[in-house]
């Protein structure tokens, strides 16, 4: 999933502070999950939003709507009227929402109150960890199924560096070092063969920079 | 403080403990400030952000809520989440300027009836000494206060 997390709330009441409708939109799908911007979350920041203003003296009038995912067009539909009504629109959607939500709704402000922060997933209860560094181009098969582009802190693919101690990182002490857990867990199976040949530089053609990155599915297209 | 502040506040009180605490100062004749409004909850654990935030967008000066002793919460974990939900508003109460002091967490079991008692009057002194919210304050002014305001469920009698 995406993670994201809360921006302070001085900062997001600075966003709105122009306005007085405000429309506070979640998202049912990763923010949801990673408690950052679903129903629950999206009414406490109405309420704080409210209670903000109200202190100032300025008080706010602000709507709230959950929808199944900001990123797809469709499910944004329902909010057309209310999004009509509102003079400024905080997403509580990940980057992604907030881009979809301003795409949609053309004439309208559109803010984030989250800061999206990583693709991982749930480490234990309240703990969500980053796992993926969505470069396009796998190669968890030749390393165990543990990143060493996300989980390694110089994203090293011939690793480990010098600066692995005792199984965690230089960078971070804390951190379990990715290049330790691919050997342990290779190790394991049987198959330090793996890391036998030397991996070439990275191809990070297909990674994130030169622009938006696309998928494109003939088959599913209208 | 304010002259003349009569403090209101709500105490989210589990059926378990604090809810039966209060019949039980009930009982004993014992005296508590008539600032505590007290609304039951099945379980302390039942208590959400949105409502603690929302008693004070009613114009709440304080709020607490009250769960049975550490370990003897009847559905074993609901008092130790409801701690740590607690503290998490209190940390935002401080954030949007509010003051997390409003709010608080109390422990006690339901026999505890002089505790319950003690624990309002606790509370209401804070209250007191830490003034009107700005909130009651500004709703008020614009005379939205203690129901005088029928366009709004729910405000504190």
């Amino acid at each position: 999933m995406i993670v994201a997390e809360r921006k302070p709330m001085e900062a997001v009441a600075s966003l709105v502070a122009p306005y007085e409708r405000i429309l506070v939109v979640g998202c049912g799908e990763c923010v949801t999950v990673c408690m950052a911007g679903g129903e629950k979350e999206v009414e406490v920041m109405a309420s704080a939003l409210r209670l903000m203003r109200g202190k100032e003296g300025r008080p706010v009038t602000v709507e709230t709507e959950t929808v199944q995912r900001q990123c797809e067009p469709e499910y944004l539909v329902p909010l057309d009227k209310k999004a009509e009504a509102a003079e400024v629109i905080l997403s509580m959607g990940c980057g992604v929402g907030v881009q979809f939500l301003a795409e949609r709704f053309a004439q309208r402000w559109v803010v984030p109150a989250l800061d999206t922060k990583f693709a991982g997933g749930v480490r234990e209860a309240g703990v969500w960890e980053e796992r993926c560094g969505l470069c396009g181009d796998c190669v968890l098969h030749l390393t165990g199924g543990i990143c060493p582009v996300i989980r390694c802190s110089k994203s090293l693919l011939n690793g480990p560096c010098g600066g692995s101690h005792g199984g965690n990182c230089e960078i971070k002490r804390e951190t379990r070092c990715a290049w330790q857990l691919i050997y342990d867990r290779l190790k394991g199976l049987g198959r330090l063969e793996l890391l036998t040949p030397v991996l070439p530089p990275k191809d990070w053609s297909t990674a994130r920079d030169g622009g938006p990155r696309q998928v494109v599915r003939e088959d599913a297209r209208l | 403080m304010a002259e003349g502040f009569e403090p209101k506040i709500v105490a989210f009180s589990c059926y378990y403990c604090a809810y039966a605490a209060a019949d039980v100062a009930g009982s004993m004749r014992l005296e508590y400030p008539a600032a505590v409004r007290v609304v039951e909850l099945p379980c302390s654990g039942k208590i959400d952000p949105v409502l603690l935030l929302r008693a004070f967008e009613e114009g709440a000066d304080g709020v607490y809520v009250a769960g049975c002793l550490e370990g003897d919460c009847h559905f074993q974990r609901g008092n130790l989440r409801a701690k740590k939900r607690v503290a998490r508003v209190k940390a935002l109460l401080d954030e949007i300027g509010l003051g997390g002091d409003r709010l608080e967490m109390f422990n006690l079991s339901g026999s505890m009836g002089p505790r319950f008692a003690e624990i309002a009057r606790e509370m209401t002194e804070r209250v007191r000494r830490l003034g009107p919210s700005p909130i009651r304050e500004r709703l008020s002014a614009r005379g939205e206060a203690a129901g005088t305001n029928p366009g709004r469920e729910g405000d504190l009698p």
